[in-house]
């Protein structure tokens, strides 16, 4: 079933194409990732699908009464603003006291209830972040370089937490990542987008595409290794396709 | 009860205070104090054309200041510089204001009364208007809460969950503009913006979630209002002024605990 689709769409900033001809669709339960160099329109496109900017040209299509949780690229959430990790959760619709605390539990943060979101940890606050984006039980969850400033621990843990969230789920996860050997092996999916939709596919198809490669040249021969190599330990022990993330 | 003026004078502070301080955690969460300014001096203008076209002050006000904010609402996300454009348009609307003012025969006593409030005149229905428009933007903020909320918190936050935050910052010129036109009686254009900061920055160093903050600004708006007034009475001084001076001081007070908590944790 297809959750959300775009029919040439073209984004302008300005004078200024952003995107053009973004021909996309997701389907329910799928992890895709959006890879791209800096200003090739991934966070124009995430902002696109979530209804923040109006494409100039084409549609953006989604399905009835879809649910979407999303996580931005960074929160700046004004000192001015005292708000507990608790209050976050319950915006923007409130929820049973229980229920934000089972959600704080399964995040593995059950001690931070009524920590300033300000006094978080980069990692910490990203998980308070998805717990806030799955309290409505979303049918799409987006997610814009939700493990930026993580170290790697913490943006694999978080990459972790993403995959059980699509098991318990069964929601569809689309995201834009710089990471690129983590993002290879977590994603049923990958759209390389420069301007436009250079190449999609499957993450070892577009790790060999002559567009992907252009863009991301000979520096990713490592990134690229790496995927490979946890992607045949995957496949040698495991039978399903559900990556267990990158270890 | 009504029938004495320094009753009256208390119920029409009180009634500024319940609206002015949870609208103004929002001022102070969004960084919309210049936006405030230049809302409340527009109204100067306001009170100009009404006191010339011979309509309520009220109304004027509410018009002028309404318009105003729409359009710097308007402007907002535009590409301007906004800090100096919303400076550019407060001092000028003040001072168009002032000039309007200076057309109108027998008025000039009156101005003061404009600028800094006179609360110790405020009539029934007077007290009216101020609990009306007060009632109002309390209806339209818990209503509307959730939402604001959300969308202070991020506008693309808004966008994914089906929150439009081009209409809650609509809500908020509309509390925004009501609120100056009840206030310009008790405080004056000068100090509007001051009865919506101050209680909001006094609460935000006591205060764990947002509701607690604003609850507490209004607690400080109403402390202020009442010992400003009381105040004000025994020293002889302007009521509106003295009535920003208690809140001034109060906001000192708590910053205080503030730091010291702070370096305490």
């Amino acid at each position: 079933m297809t959750l959300i689709e775009t029919r040439s769409v073209e984004i302008r900033h300005g004078a200024n194409t952003v995107l053009h001809d973004v021909n996309l669709s997701i389907e329910r339960g799928e992890i895709v990732t959006i890879v791209g160099p800096n200003g090739s329109g991934k966070s124009s496109l995430l902002r696109a699908l979530i209804g923040a900017i109006r494409p100039a040209r084409g549609s953006v299509t989604r399905k009835p009464g879809l649910r979407i949780g999303y996580v931005p690229q960074s929160l700046h959430i004004d000192l001015t603003l005292p708000i507990t990790a608790r209050r976050f959760l319950s915006l923007p619709r409130r929820h049973a006291s229980a229920d934000v605390d089972k959600a704080l539990e399964q995040a593995g943060l059950p001690d931070l209830h009524d920590r300033q979101m300000a006094d978080l940890s980069g990692g910490q606050f990203q998980r308070v972040q998805l717990a806030r984006a799955l309290m409505e039980k979303p049918d799409l969850l987006i997610l814009d370089e939700a493990t930026q400033g993580l170290d790697q621990p913490g943006s694999a843990a978080f990459y972790r937490r993403i995959e059980e969230v699509r098991r318990d789920l069964g929601c569809a996860v689309l995201m834009v990542s710089h990471e690129l050997h983590v993002v290879m092996s977590a994603s049923d999916r990958v759209i390389c987008l420069n301007g436009h939709i250079c190449c999609e596919g499957k993450p070892e198809v577009v790790a060999s595409a002559p567009e992907y490669r252009a863009i991301f040249g000979s520096g990713t021969g490592g990134a690229l290794a790496l995927y490979r190599h946890d992607h045949d330990h995957h496949h040698d022990h495991a039978c399903d396709h559900d990556h267990e993330a990158a270890e | 009860m009504l029938d004495d003026f320094l009753i009256r004078a208390a119920l029409a502070g009180l009634g500024v205070a319940v609206a002015a301080a949870p609208l103004g955690c929002f001022v102070v969460w969004r960084r919309m104090a210049y936006f405030g300014d230049a809302t409340a001096h527009a109204a100067i203008l306001g009170v100009a054309l009404a006191l010339g076209f011979s309509m309520s002050v009220f109304t004027g006000a509410l018009v002028v200041a309404l318009a105003m904010a729409l359009t710097v609402s308007a402007l907002s996300g535009r590409g301007y510089a906004m800090d100096t454009l919303l400076g550019v348009m407060a001092h000028s609307a003040l001072a168009f204001g002032l000039v309007a003012v200076s057309f109108l025969q027998g008025v000039r006593i009156d101005l003061m009364a404009y600028l800094f409030g006179d609360i110790l005149a405020v009539d029934k229905t007077d007290l009216m208007v101020i609990w009306g428009g007060a009632m109002l933007v309390l209806a339209l903020l818990v209503w509307r809460w959730q939402a604001l909320l959300t969308a202070t918190l991020g506008s693309d936050l808004a966008y994914a969950s089906g929150v439009d935050p081009k209409r809650e910052q609509l809500v908020l010129t509309l509390a925004l503009a009501l609120v100056v036109a009840v206030a310009i009686k008790v405080v004056g254009v000068l100090l509007i913006a001051a009865m919506l900061i101050i209680p909001a920055a006094a609460a935000r160093p006591l205060s764990s979630t947002p509701e607690r903050m604003a609850a507490i600004a209004v607690l400080i708006g109403m402390v202020s209002a009442l010992g400003g007034l009381k105040l004000s009475f025994m020293l002889d001084t302007p009521t509106g002024p003295t009535i920003v001076c208690v809140a001034a001081i109060i906001f000192s007070a708590t910053s205080t605990i503030g730091l010291i908590n702070r370096n305490a944790a």
